[in-house]
């Protein structure tokens, strides 16, 4: 049953459409059932699991966005850091966030444990979320609105990076996020210095 | 034999190998040697900025200023990525179509037309790079402009490199017509077919978005969507590594072939795996938009499962069979001895084997396994744009298949060049060198990624931003095996290319190869080829007798793949143990 031995370089024999040995069957079946369970874990996730990059996504005018972010900031401002407001929305609302070159705005002040929909969108070019020192990252589109529920389930003071080269003040790009405990305090133990001594994963 | 045995009208259009016997034709060699070539330059370029981004990088080190560095990255992008590799990829299709085929090429002064073309086109874009007119990256995401003729250099590049692929496919008809070979296409060459099909795939995604933003540019279209943008570019983006990885399979292939003659164990299994990649791969870059927001679930589901895994399996296939077809080649001339002794009597001292192992391995275990990892939905939330993902691509495209097309240039330079490979001890050496150093590199970036280190990134100690942020201190460690391995590499990278450049322009005639004396300069697969002894069909079927169980007759490799499904496995769920404690996000 085997055909001629012969290497990649030599033309192969007319018809090679032959039977294979059990051996690369059985991988080719092995690698094949792994494959399975690679595409099983991404629905099951979206079922069972808390991380997903689903959101509600849609359309908006970057302008209009901005625009928004400023009225949302107004309303809910509780304080100001390096001229930024630092705004509390109430817990289960709408939390908007535009990025521009290269400023993340607002600061936003939540609440461990509770639950909000953050908006976030671009108001000129792509940026990049990524939430530290948790490492969590989401691509911002300008003219795209996502919008993820977001639960903070630590307290503490994050920082958010842009991860997307958005021009040549692109490393200066870093935003604030504080979450309060479940009291409605600040920790004092800032959650970016104890997370940055060896939390991280 | 002579060259002039020929007794056609077209005598001199070919010389006879003097180790194969194989009919070469010269014009479509010249062309050979002018992409590799070219290929090199780009290669030293990208070299050069390599070592200039890693010592920036490296935070200790912190070379370049802002505006130099994220030009030199858009450099360093375009010439390893794109110039380096596609130069190299076309010297590969004149060189199977033809040589590999005893064929001759269609229309060769076409051919000098298309590379003209490819090579202007590269011109543009280099110019516009350096002179600080493009500085948007390798990516060039809109809204970021970039002036226009940075963007018809790139249109210029494609449409040659398109034209070439076409001649590639033309070529084949002749090679068929002209009856220049018996039977079907040689793996190697269907391998390489491969490449040319997602090329053109490739290639015409790079026009369907660069031209619009090209007139987009030039003020004719008013906007580009960014995210469609970004959906249509990484179909060129990413499928343009899909080339580089059925043309590195092929030459793993090739390379398995000429140093330890292997063999095919089975041309079904391995030429399906070929058409998977062609089917599936394209769909495969939209893991690059798994934490966009464009697209919802079902499509990155779809996208990132039942297709890319489909070209998963494909990469998973040949990594069973190539070492596979080693360990059988190795057996059949009697290396028997135990599960591994196949490997270790193997020609460790062959620039071409170690280089091609070395290839396969670190594609495999590093860049195959964390791609996946990173390709998924979910898990993509803690790998985007962090530095996970270049470590992921420099194990894929750089210990991969550049590394498999350094160690096929061992081979190109005395079959191709008819040149001894300068400074042998060197390139003995070389792979070693550039393999563990890829190594320590995508392994620093990689984890530096884990914790949170952004790529493409100026200054993580964040001097200048308006908060502070402080890294684990553990990323000063991961950042400095980063910047060793680093160096090692871009060492190792300048190895190669001065013992190409001193081969080729400067290198000793091979002279007169008497089989079975090595001489210093040549592979051993060259001055001892690896001969199968008469009645190889014969211990062939013994083997297999020999071995009934689903073993088969390559145990040593049924191991390898266990331990590579092991590692695969404990990787992917860590991964999915860490997304499980950030916080709930949907």
């Amino acid at each position: 049953m085997l055909t001629k031995v012969h290497t990649g370089l030599d033309a192969a024999p007319g018809v090679w459409w032959k039977p294979a040995h059990k051996a690369e069957k059985v991988w080719v079946a092995i690698a094949f059932a792994w494959c399975m369970v690679l595409f099983a874990m991404m629905p099951l996730w979206h079922w069972r699991g808390g991380q997903n990059p689903s959101g509600i996504r849609r359309r908006v005018e970057p302008r209009a966005f901005y625009a928004r972010t400023q009225e949302f900031a107004k309303q809910y401002q509780v304080g100001t850091d390096r001229g930024l407001p630092i705004v509390q929305p109430p817990a289960g609302s709408d939390v908007y966030m535009t990025a521009l070159t290269f400023q993340w705005y607002p600061i936003l002040q939540l609440t461990q444990g509770e639950t909000y929909r953050l908006h976030l969108s671009a108001l000129d070019v792509n940026h990049g979320f990524s939430l530290y020192p948790l490492n969590v990252n989401f691509q911002i589109v300008p003219g795209y609105d996502y919008a993820l529920e977001v639960t903070p389930t630590a307290s503490g003071d994050f920082r958010i990076i842009c991860n997307e080269f958005c021009g040549i003040g692109h490393h200066t790009m870093v935003g604030r996020v504080i979450v309060l405990d479940k009291a409605g305090q600040r920790v004092s133990d800032n959650a970016n210095a104890r997370l940055g001594n060896g939390a991280t994963p | 034999m002579s060259a002039t045995l020929t007794a056609s009208g077209a005598a001199d259009a070919f010389r006879t190998c003097a180790f194969t016997g194989r009919r070469i034709h010269r014009q479509a060699e010249a062309l050979v040697k002018a992409n590799a070539v070219v290929a090199v330059v780009s290669l030293l370029i990208g070299a050069i900025a390599a070592l200039l981004l890693v010592l920036t990088r490296w935070q200790a080190v912190h070379l370049l200023p802002a505006v130099w560095y994220y030009r030199i990255l858009g450099v360093h992008g375009m010439n390893m990525l794109i110039f380096f590799i596609i130069y190299f990829e076309m010297a590969v299709l004149w060189f199977t179509s033809t040589a590999l085929l005893n064929a001759r090429p269609a229309n060769p002064k076409l051919g000098w037309v298309n590379f003209g073309l490819m090579l202007l086109g590269t011109i543009l874009v280099e110019w516009m790079q350096w002179s600080g007119k493009a500085d948007v990256l390798f990516t060039s995401y809109p809204p970021l402009k970039a002036h226009p003729i940075f963007y018809l250099g790139i249109i210029l590049f494609a449409v040659g490199a398109l034209l070439v692929v076409a001649q590639f496919f033309a070529t084949l008809v002749i090679a068929k017509r002209e009856k220049t070979y018996e039977g079907s296409l040689p793996l190697v060459v269907y391998g390489a077919m491969t490449a040319a099909i997602i090329a053109v795939i490739t290639l015409l995604h790079g026009a369907i978005i660069y031209i619009p933003t090209f007139l987009w540019s030039i003020g004719v279209i008013k906007s580009v969507d960014p995210q469609i943008y970004r959906m249509i570019w990484w179909a060129l983006g990413h499928s343009s590594q899909q080339i580089n990885v059925a043309a590195m399979v092929a030459v793993w292939y090739m390379l398995s072939a000429l140093t330890v003659g292997g063999v095919v164990l089975n041309e079904k299994v391995s030429r399906s795996a070929f058409v998977l990649y062609v089917l599936f791969i394209s769909m495969a870059s939209a893991h690059h938009l798994l934490v966009d927001p464009g697209f919802g679930p079902a499509w990155k589901v779809v996208n990132t499962s039942y297709f890319m895994y489909m070209a998963v399996l494909a990469s998973m296939i040949h990594g069973f069979t190539v070492p596979a077809g080693m360990e059988l080649g190795m057996r059949l001339r009697g290396y028997t001895q135990g599960l591994f002794g196949w490997l270790r009597r193997a020609p460790w001292g062959d620039p071409g084997f170690s280089g091609m192992v070395f290839s396969v391995v670190v594609f495999g275990f590093v860049g195959g396994i964390t791609g996946v990892t990173i390709g998924t939905e979910q898990i993509n939330i803690i790998a985007h744009n962090t530095m996970r993902i270049p470590g992921h691509f420099h194990a894929t495209v750089v210990s991969g298949t550049a590394m498999a097309f350094m160690a096929a240039t061992y081979y190109l330079l005395p079959l191709v060049f008819r040149r001894k490979v300068a400074f042998w001890g060197a390139a003995k050496i070389q792979p070693y060198l550039f393999a563990i150093g890829m190594l320590l590199l995508s392994m620093g970036m990689t984890f530096a990624g884990s914790f949170g280190v952004p790529r493409r990134h100026w200054d993580i100690s964040f001097s200048q931003a308006p908060f502070s942020v402080q890294f684990n201190p553990a990323v000063d460690l991961v950042l400095a095996v980063m910047g060793i391995g680093g160096i090692m590499a871009v060492t190792g990278a300048l190895l190669f290319i001065a013992i190409a450049v001193k081969s080729v322009f400067f290198g000793e005639p091979l002279g007169e190869i008497v089989p079975g004396r090595a001489v210093a300069g040549v592979p051993q697969g060259l001055t001892n080829p690896p001969v199968h002894p008469a009645n190889v069909d014969e211990v062939n079927e013994r083997l297999h007798r020999e071995n009934p169980s689903w073993i088969g007759p390559t145990p040593g490799t049924m191991a390898l793949v266990g331990i590579f499904l092991a590692a695969f496995v404990v990787y992917y769920f860590t991964n999915w143990k860490l997304l499980s404690v950030l916080w709930k996000v949907g």
